[in-house]
């Protein structure tokens, strides 16, 4: 409506447009300034041990706070992604010895089936993501102890399946591999992809969005099935890398997982959301414990391992009253 | 002619719907009872009751709390991480660890009060949240899922603590009238919670919150102090069934007190009618909803079934209930 200078358009390109940015840039310059901070305090903070062996472990969870977003980007919410995992790590135990595309096939396969079952509960009965994926995670625990006879399922060392988890390609751990391809898949969908469109669009408003014409009912089911996906192949990492498939593993993970999205400045309400800051979110948290561990071992202070939930609790705290801040100073986007 | 057709032909269903979704819970309910009258041998039996009550009375006291919260359209996460801090409070109290003095007559009275409070006083937290930074209900008391049970275990530093106080375990160990007292604890809890949305103007004004907040703000309803009332009273309950928990096995382990309440207690309320959506809150139907989750966890294992598969009936128990509820509501 009027004109612009060329250099308002720049200054305008610095500022953050909206929440989502905002929170995004709020969230990355956060995680710089643990890095910054860690790298000066310990020693061995930024060695490739650390790095690689955090990665290794972290991928897990990025790989469901992955899933979680795009689920909560539809404005529902997945909470069996933790009993997935725990199922899924049995299941791929079980097929380890058959070789490692058994064990790795097998485990995505029932995070596929759980995600698609979530995906119908949802859309076909209609009931709401909070319960359905509540069910599910009952379910899926249940079918994990029922599984493995309620004992950690020993995955099998003939076959290379447990390098899946415990190796490296390229001096790279494998899991970070996996979950570096998920998350670039996932932003080209969501940033360069007219599903990405399709996905926040239902999270905006899923009466509008069926008007357009887009096929509701396909994307919700779409997003639980990758979640249950995504999951699947985190029981995969988890049975490799600890040698067992393990039953009673896996809870809290979707709350961890709800967290990490949360931070990284997607709203629950869905309609909004980045991979990327998703990514930055997962990393936050995980390094708090990471360098809770250094402070450690520093020996100034002795904090036992039960601070990092009160530590995560009130990073949670923090950032949600920003956001809620900002929110209230800006418009919804 | 035709639409006339319809409309009775709809009706009945509707009506049928409508029927299973007041009565489905109570229907299954009885149903489980008489089965396992046929079914399970020793089911009509004093021991047996006093087994599945004891083991559901927690789980009906949060779930009371829980229902209030959902009432008014939100739900509140922390409710075991705080059942895990008041369970940790009262033997650091007994055992004198907080204030310096063992004197039953001191220690036993600030062993109830204290956890009480501090349980109400983060549920207001909550609640403040809530309605203060508009936060969503799930974010704003996902922070003390995280923070709560790690708070907990600092304090304990993750140690298992043992006591023996009978006057203080007379809560969950003692009998009223032949009656346990968690039981007891139980009956008056879901008594009052009843009277609270039934008999009640601030009940009347929980429904109007829940049913649609603006319209309820508009008619001079306080909807936020309104919503700070019942995250408070979903952690003094949620206090007090932590309490019950630790006396009931004369230990406390913050690692375990509570865990996983918060979705036992969700599918209570869901089975027994309240949707998550708010405006509505059914208080004898979140205690049946308890019970029937319970009986068919104790009609599987009486009858050989692992507690795996138990998991999975519960699961699909959830989603039917839910499924009924929903479409009674539809049409």
């Amino acid at each position: 409506m009027m004109q612009e200078s060329p250099r308002s358009n720049i200054v305008a390109a610095l500022i953050p447009r909206s929440n989502l940015q905002l929170a995004r840039l709020c969230v990355i310059t956060v995680v710089f300034a643990l890095l910054i901070f860690g790298a000066l305090r310990y020693d061995n903070f930024l060695s490739s041990y650390n790095i690689l062996s955090f990665l290794r472990y972290n991928s897990m969870f990025m790989l469901i706070a992955l899933g979680m977003a795009l689920v909560i980007m539809t404005g529902g919410i997945d909470l069996s992604v933790g009993g997935t995992a725990a199922m899924t790590s049995v299941v791929a135990a079980i097929l380890s010895p058959y070789g490692w595309p058994a064990g790795l096939l097998g485990g995505m396969a029932a995070g596929l089936a759980v995600g698609i079952v979530n995906g119908l509960v949802v859309t076909r009965l209609r009931i709401q993501p909070f319960i359905a994926t509540l069910a599910a995670m009952l379910a899926t625990y249940g079918t994990a102890l029922l599984l493995s006879g309620n004992q950690s399922v020993s995955a099998s060392y003939d076959t290379a399946f447990v390098s899946i988890g415990q190796d490296d390609f390229l001096g790279f751990p494998i899991p970070a591999w996996i979950a570096i391809a998920c998350y670039v898949v996932g932003w080209i969908a969501l940033e360069r992809h007219p599903v990405g469109r399709r996905i926040l669009a239902v999270g905006d408003g899923e009466a509008t969005a069926k008007l357009m014409g887009l096929k509701v009912g396909r994307t919700l089911l779409g997003v639980y099935a990758t979640s249950g996906l995504l999951a699947g192949l985190a029981g995969v990492i988890l049975a490799a890398q600890f040698g067992a498939g393990q039953p009673t593993e896996g809870v809290g993970w979707e709350l961890f997982a709800i967290s990490s999205v949360v931070v990284g400045g997607t709203l629950l309400s869905g309609g909004v959301g980045s991979v990327g800051a998703t990514l930055a979110g997962a990393i936050l948290l995980a390094m708090v414990f990471n360098i809770l561990n250094f402070e450690n071992g520093l020996g100034v202070i002795s904090l036992s391992a039960y601070w990092q939930s009160v530590i995560r609790g009130a990073f949670l705290l923090v950032v949600v009253i920003l956001q809620a801040k900002l929110m209230n100073g800006r418009s919804p986007r | 002619m035709t639409i006339a057709e319809d409309t009775t032909g709809s009706s009945r269903r509707f009506n049928l719907a409508a029927w299973l979704s007041r009565y489905g819970t109570l229907l299954a309910f009885l149903l489980l009872i008489a089965f396992n009258v046929v079914a399970t041998p020793n089911f009509l039996s004093l021991q047996t009751l006093n087994v599945n009550l004891t083991q559901v009375a927690t789980i009906v006291i949060v779930a009371v709390g829980m229902t209030l919260v959902i009432a008014t359209g939100g739900i509140d996460l922390s409710v075991g991480s705080l059942m895990a801090i008041a369970g940790a409070l009262a033997p650091m109290i007994l055992m004198g660890a907080i204030a310096p003095t063992t004197d039953p007559l001191v220690v036993l009275p600030l062993a109830f009060i204290v956890p009480l409070v501090v349980a109400g006083l983060l549920g207001w937290f909550n609640g403040f949240l809530v309605t203060h930074y508009s936060i969503q209900p799930i974010v704003a008391t996902l922070v003390l899922f995280t923070a709560g049970r790690g708070i907990a275990q600092v304090m304990t530093n993750g140690n298992l603590q043992v006591f023996k106080n009978p006057p203080f375990q007379f809560v969950a160990l003692g009998h009223v009238f032949g009656i346990p007292t968690q039981v007891l604890i139980m009956i008056v809890v879901v008594a009052a919670a009843a009277f609270l949305i039934k008999g009640t103007a601030l009940g009347r004004q929980i429904l109007a919150v829940g049913g649609n907040e603006k319209a309820a703000r508009l008619s001079g309803i306080p909807a936020k102090r309104v919503k700070r009332f019942v995250y408070v009273i979903s952690g003094v309950l949620a206090g007090l069934a932590g309490l019950i928990v630790v006396a009931r096995n004369s230990a406390s382990d913050a690692n375990l007190v509570g865990l996983g309440m918060e979705l036992d207690a969700i599918a209570a309320v869901a089975v027994g009618g309240t949707l998550l959506t708010g405006g509505r809150a059914n208080i004898i139907g979140t205690l049946l909803g308890a019970c029937v989750i319970q009986l068919v966890r104790y009609t599987l294992l009486a009858n050989g079934v692992p507690d795996a598969a138990a998991l999975v009936v519960k699961a699909a128990l959830i989603v039917v209930a839910v499924y009924i509820q929903q479409s009674a509501d539809r049409t």
